[in-house]
């Protein structure tokens, strides 16, 4: 059963030639653990609001747990769980208050609850009297989680909780995630960071207001068209400008420590050829080998 | 092989009561080089950025930066470096010429000089249909590359980049580190940090700042061998895991 689910979805802004939503189509199932993957401007953020009923679409329809996301917004606002990308909560009050006042807003204890955040409460609870404007980032994405959570939603949705955090940090977060999707909540999450995309069971890649791509990060990748090659020599930077000029060379870019590239011709008279040409223009220690693609170079490929 | 040191740090240190942010950091860094400056949250790097550019005056430990002093010279400094980050790019009510002819004019970059330099910039970054509207009507990676070009727009001898490409699309990503090479290529220093372990691989050194110390200095394949780690992101794991401190 779909625990959210969306039909042509639009919005646009008051200048109207920004159509942040585009007429997007998805269903996220229940207790699945779902990603939203796109950079700066793709349109996650407006739907994170229109489907937690803080904005009202221009166009097309959207539940969420059953009920409609304009007619039915007050149930839906007691069934959804709310983590922002901005800070939300109140600075001025401690952890422990935030946690109490959200609890009480939801007509709940935090004790009715607390075997759904004990993870992650005891994380901070050293901390339950400090102020939230004076935790660290860590800590207040920490706070911010159990503040969604105290209400047990049926749906969470998280607005890039990620970003801006170290990858120790990001791995921990991803962690927690895991955890709460094994008591049953389904989870929409949305991310920058592509590497991410693989610890979803589906993912949605968006750009400029459009799904480039739903399935699971594995069929992704296996859609992905033609064989990739990973390339490096012991100068990376004039490498990269050198394959862009050569005309077998399809597509050219960094990844790390190589460069991935598509050839029009892959054979291996092909390949040596390529070698051989770097090789004239003063490239050592060649390497060219056969990869398979990220979910980056997924992303790369549909963006065109 | 000698080469031109442009930034020269020695027991550098800042304090905040008890807090050590920085604790005596000391590391030089090359004419042209592609620094990348990474760390955990809370590791001390926007402290220590803050006194490199001269916006902070250090507790105690030397630094100089393009040959100027930080407690003495901080508007030598100023004059000789460029600055851009995710959240400070540029002023989004203005055009994009206005805006580059804005921060060429506080540079005191001359009118016939800022004159070529601006139609230069537009032709190389493809704007010439942009040049008149207003910034904030632009995709966040034009601005962001946009940015970083006003910011090297007087051949500053170092530029400090904050998470440039924070958000950035992944083609855009890619385009702003070719405008990084280029600057490099021309002598610049870039200073630069990142949550993206792909673009530490892009970096002529590296440090890794952990608890307000410099945990690790050198070539991203030196880390990898030396922690015996695939990819940057494996050395970074096993550096900042340790940490006991985090923050924004």
């Amino acid at each position: 059963m779909a625990d959210v689910i969306l039909s042509k979805v639009l919005k646009t802004y008051n200048n109207p030639e920004v159509v942040a939503v585009n007429e997007v189509s998805f269903s996220v199932d229940h207790g699945e653990l779902f990603g939203l993957i796109g950079p700066d401007g793709a349109g996650k953020t407006s739907l994170f609001r229109i489907l937690t009923t803080l904005l009202v679409p221009e166009g097309g329809s959207a539940t969420v747990n059953g009920f409609d996301v304009v007619k039915d917004y007050k149930q839906i606002r007691e069934r959804v769980g709310y983590m922002p990308g901005k800070f939300s909560l109140y600075q001025d009050l401690t952890v422990k208050e935030n946690l109490e006042f959200f609890a009480t807003v939801f007509n709940t204890s935090i004790e009715a609850n607390y075997d759904l955040i004990e993870d992650i409460y005891v994380q901070i609870e050293p901390f339950k009297n400090r102020r939230a404007g004076n935790l660290s980032g860590g800590m207040k994405q920490k706070l911010a989680l159990c503040c969604a959570l105290i209400h047990r939603p049926k749906v969470l949705f998280l607005d890039e909780p990620t970003t801006g955090v170290d990858t120790v940090s990001r791995k921990e977060f991803w962690h927690m995630l895991k955890r709460l999707k094994l008591q049953g909540i389904t989870i929409l999450v949305s991310t920058p960071y592509m590497d991410e995309a693989m610890l979803c069971e589906r993912i949605a890649l968006i750009q400029n207001g459009r799904i480039l791509s739903i399935n699971t990060p594995e069929n992704i990748i296996a859609d992905y068209p033609g064989q990739l090659y990973a390339i490096r020599s012991d100068k990376m930077s004039k490498l990269l400008k050198d394959l862009r000029a050569i005309e077998n060379v399809s597509s050219c870019h960094a990844f790390g420590d190589f460069h991935h590239i598509k050839l029009h011709e892959n054979h291996q008279v092909a390949q040596l050829n390529l070698v051989q040409m770097l090789n004239h223009l003063g490239h050592t220690d060649l390497e060219l080998q056969p990869t398979s693609p990220t979910i980056e170079d997924c992303f790369i490929h549909l963006m065109h | 092989m000698s080469r031109e040191v442009v930034i020269k740090t020695d027991r550098l240190t800042k304090k905040f009561g008890d807090f050590v942010a920085t604790n005596e950091i000391t590391f030089e860094v090359y004419k042209g080089e592609i620094f990348g400056f990474l760390g955990a949250n809370g590791a001390g790097k926007t402290t220590a950025i803050k006194i490199l550019c001269g916006l902070a005056t250090p507790s105690y430990g030397n630094a100089t930066i393009a040959g100027f002093d930080v407690y003495t010279q901080t508007e030598g400094i100023k004059k000789n470096i460029g600055y851009m980050s995710q959240k400070f790019s540029l002023y989004e009510d203005l055009t994009v010429l206005e805006n580059i002819h804005f921060f060429g004019g506080i540079y005191g970059l001359r009118k016939k000089v800022l004159k070529e330099k601006s139609e230069k910039l537009i032709e190389t970054l493809g704007l010439q249909k942009e040049a008149n509207k207003l910034v904030g009507a632009l995709p966040l990676g034009w601005k962001q590359k946009l940015a970083f070009s006003v910011a090297i727009l007087h051949e500053p001898k170092i530029v400090f980049l904050d998470e440039p490409t924070g958000g950035v699309d992944p083609v855009t990503r890619r385009q702003f580190w070719d405008l990084i090479y280029d600057a490099s290529d021309r002598g610049i220093t870039v200073f630069v940090t990142t949550h993206y372990m792909d673009e530490a691989e892009y970096c002529d050194r590296i440090t890794m700042m952990v608890d307000g110390l410099i945990k690790a200095l050198d070539t991203p394949l030196k880390l990898k061998e030396r922690y015996g780690s695939a990819s940057m992101d494996e050395v970074f794991y096993e550096l900042a895991r340790g940490a006991k401190r985090s923050a924004d």
